[in-house]
């Protein structure tokens, strides 16, 4: 795994909270920036899993298991774009809200990936 | 049900929607937290069972509380809205019980469960929730009364 990239996928993805978090703050929706916010943070997620993937196949171990490195790259990856989709159902500062909070769950995976992995 | 006037038209678009406002946030975690104990439980149970029966028998329970708050808050209308409810009740139970019971006896739990110390690996979002989805829920009926 790389640490750089995990590392700036957390702080992506809490900037992205902290972002929407405000927007819910002024009672707005989700807008269109927010939502290049959030494609910027998924792709991150994505070249992890690609990397992630490729390591693997490189026959390269995480500590806790290949199955369950897997799940939470998956899990990592999928995380913002269903909050996304939420709050394209939800026009209101909840749907912030939502999106707020795949951020901070997108930060929590990001760390679970990195003990899986063994440091 | 009297009480509840409008809603209980039987065609779907009557049912009254608990998923808005902040119902789309519960239904965000919820979700969350059903990806989290099934896929969970899954892996342990079918790798490692023997380790801790219990605890992953418990986390695979939690996880199936957690699918049915999931599906009913999205089916939505006032069934579903009593279901979840009691559901919610059921699951504030397990996880104060489970937490109890995690730091009373740890060696019963060789194995974390989802509800360990109340729910502390996932910060505690497992004893949060079912007392914020129990006011919404509660709630929402009220608004459907006035």
């Amino acid at each position: 795994m790389l640490v750089a990239l995990t590392v700036a996928t957390s702080v992506a993805a809490l900037a992205l909270a902290a972002w929407c978090g405000f927007a819910a703050y002024r009672d707005q929706p989700t807008k269109d920036w927010h939502f290049i916010g959030m494609g910027v943070v998924t792709l991150l997620a994505l070249v992890q899993l690609v990397v992630g993937v490729v390591q693997l196949a490189r026959g390269e171990d995480p500590e806790q298991g290949t199955t369950i490195f897997v799940a939470y790259l998956i899990g990592s990856f999928a995380c913002v774009p269903a909050a996304g989709f939420m709050s394209l159902a939800e026009r209101t500062r909840w749907g912030s809200v939502t999106v707020a909070a795949g951020g901070v769950v997108l930060a929590v995976l990001e760390v679970r990936l990195y003990d899986i992995w063994g440091g | 049900m009297a009480v509840t006037g409008t809603d209980e038209a039987p065609a779907e678009p009557g049912r009254r929607k608990l998923i808005t406002g902040p119902g789309i946030l519960l239904v965000w975690l919820y979700g969350v937290m059903v990806v989290g104990a099934v896929s969970r439980s899954a892996v342990q149970i079918s790798t490692d069972f023997g380790r801790a029966p219990l605890a992953y028998t418990l986390s695979a329970l939690a996880g199936l509380v957690y699918g049915f708050i999931t599906y009913s808050l999205v089916r939505g209308g006032e069934r579903a809205r009593r279901a979840a409810l009691v559901c919610c009740a059921a699951e504030l139970v397990g996880v104060l019980g489970v937490g109890a019971w995690t730091l009373a006896e740890p060696s019963a739990f060789p194995d974390a469960t989802v509800w360990s110390d109340f729910g502390m690996g996932y910060l505690f979002i497992p004893v949060l929730l079912p007392v914020t989805a129990l006011y919404w829920l509660r709630r929402s009926r009220a608004a459907t009364r006035s």
